[in-house]
């Protein structure tokens, strides 16, 4: 790696300041799981690392007196899933935290650097979507919130302008008799990128569907919902036979690319079948069964 | 030259002071600076778990962590784990069992399973082989390494 400094803000507005003082030359730097193997390749240049780690605000994760969860963005994933109340109401998301990269990384990666990476198969990005999950930005000219979904805008892009960063995620409430899942598709079941991936929520009354929302990782340029799907759903009976006809309709949403993971086909084909069992993965939780979504048998 | 920042931290218990450059990583200064040569350097980019190190509790790929930011923390490498002359449990069955054979990944073996015995005394097969799912071995195919942490959880519960 070239020459660099090293810039350590204990608050928000200083980090913001350091990476605007950079002139375009600073980058973020949380888990470094990304960056430092990024700048290492060459694929990435930067004269300053603006290291969030020692800002309480994005380190934090704490519920917020509405009931919504705040999710510091800096904040391990290793320490995500250890924050007992909420990794129980959301299984859903720590089934994508779960399982981003093996034990090491985890100790380090970020939801703030998953998303800011902007890859496609981010495994955190469906079912931060899923939840209706809202980002927390701040730059030069102040705050505003963003929509995770409408967040990404393409491989490697986003909606951050220069010197902006995420300071959190906020994540609402869970309502009454939901929950959700993320399924990945891999040859193995750590360590890899998602062929596709899918983020389910559901909520379900006298086992009719009042509400559904599908997001899909890694068809796409971007993490894509489903909604001609979610929207099929409202209405219907909360069966097998009815998460299979959204996986179908799902699939529609699909665009994506054939390569060394997996031809187009596939991954459309994968599209139905992880739609199918995230649904029913979420049922299942919502009747409130504990679903480990690494050693549960298929439907 | 690049201007080096002082860092102190604490390494296996002792006070350590440094002098790095902010690009390097902590395997670098490890290896390089404090010649601490038990992590390993496989891959320098997070997929091998040759150089995990524990920091504040947490293992990690010390490839993927600048030494600039260890100032005030707490680091275990593999030089960390034996006391004096006596090997670690971990170390001892990793020898009886035979769950190495060139070696090169076995630092990074021995420390992320003191993380995970730390964390879960009594793990499960499959808890063992998902906390190591982040550390590569191209020789013994897992299982003897498997079986050595498995054999070290109940040496350590004796
Ligand atoms: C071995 C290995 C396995 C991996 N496996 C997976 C996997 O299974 N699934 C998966 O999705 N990913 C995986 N990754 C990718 C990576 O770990 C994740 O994307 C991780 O969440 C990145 O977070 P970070 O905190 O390390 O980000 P960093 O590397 O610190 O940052 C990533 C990017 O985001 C920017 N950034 C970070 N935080 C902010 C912020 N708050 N505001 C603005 N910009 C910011 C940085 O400038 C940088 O461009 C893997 C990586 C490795 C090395
Ligand atoms: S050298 Fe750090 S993970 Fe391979
Ligand atoms: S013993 Fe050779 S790589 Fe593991």
């Amino acid at each position: 790696m070239k020459e660099i400094a090293y810039a350590a803000p204990r608050t928000v507005a200083d980090a913001v300041a350091a990476l605007k003082q950079a002139n375009g030359n600073g980058k973020a730097f949380a888990g470094g799981t990304d960056i430092l193997v990024q700048l290492r390749e060459g694929t990435r240049n930067a004269d300053v690392l603006v290291d969030l780690k020692k800002i309480p605000e994005m380190t934090e994760i704490r519920q917020l007196p509405s009931g919504d969860w705040q999710i510091g963005a800096a904040t391990p994933c290793h320490r995500i899933e250890s924050t007992v109340p909420f990794a129980e109401g959301y299984p859903g998301i720590i089934d994508g935290v779960h399982i981003i990269g093996g034990w090491q990384i985890k100790g380090r990666a970020s939801l703030g650097g998953n998303l800011c990476t902007s890859s496609p198969a981010a495994d955190s990005i469906p079912a931060l979507i899923a939840h209706h999950a809202v980002v927390k930005i701040v730059g030069p000219d102040g705050s505003r919130e963003v929509p995770v979904s409408e967040f990404c805008t393409g491989p490697g892009k986003n909606v951050l302008k220069p010197a902006e960063l995420v300071a959190s995620f906020v994540i609402p409430a869970m309502l009454p008799n939901s929950s959700g899942c993320y399924l990945r598709f891999i040859p193995r079941s750590e360590m890899d990128i998602a062929v596709v991936g899918c983020g389910t929520t559901l909520t379900v009354e006298k086992d009719t569907i009042k509400q559904a929302r599908i997001a899909l990782g890694a068809v796409a340029p971007k993490p894509v919902l489903a909604e001609e799907a979610a929207a099929w759903l409202i209405g219907k009976p909360a069966t097998i036979e009815s998460f299979e006809k959204a996986g179908e309709i799902a699939r529609k949403a699909a665009t994506p690319i054939s390569d060394m993971r997996g031809p187009a086909e596939y991954r459309t084909h994968l599209v139905g079948v992880l739609v199918k069992r995230s649904l029913m993965t979420s049922l299942r939780r919502l009747r409130g069964e504990r679903v480990d979504v690494l050693h549960d048998k298929l439907v | 030259m690049a201007t080096k920042t002082p860092v102190s931290t604490t390494i296996n218990g002792e006070p350590v002071e440094f002098l790095c450059e902010p690009r390097q990583s902590l395997l670098e200064v490890l290896r390089d600076t404090l010649h601490l040569t038990g992590a390993k350097e496989g891959c320098n980019n997070g997929n091998c778990g040759a150089c995990t190190v524990i920091l504040n509790g947490v293992a990690v790929d010390s490839c993927l962590v600048l030494g600039v930011e260890v100032e005030g923390a707490e680091v275990t490498t593999v030089e960390g784990l034996a006391c004096r002359n006596e090997l670690h449990p971990i170390q001892q069955c990793f020898l009886e069992d035979a769950a190495l054979q060139c070696g090169i990944c076995t630092p990074g073996f021995l420390v992320a399973a003191k993380a995970l015995l730390d964390k879960i005394p009594n793990p499960t097969e499959e808890q063992i082989r998902f906390h190591l799912a982040g550390n590569i071995c191209r020789c013994t195919g897992y299982d003897k390494i498997v079986k050595a942490v498995q054999h070290a959880a109940q040496e350590m519960a004796k």
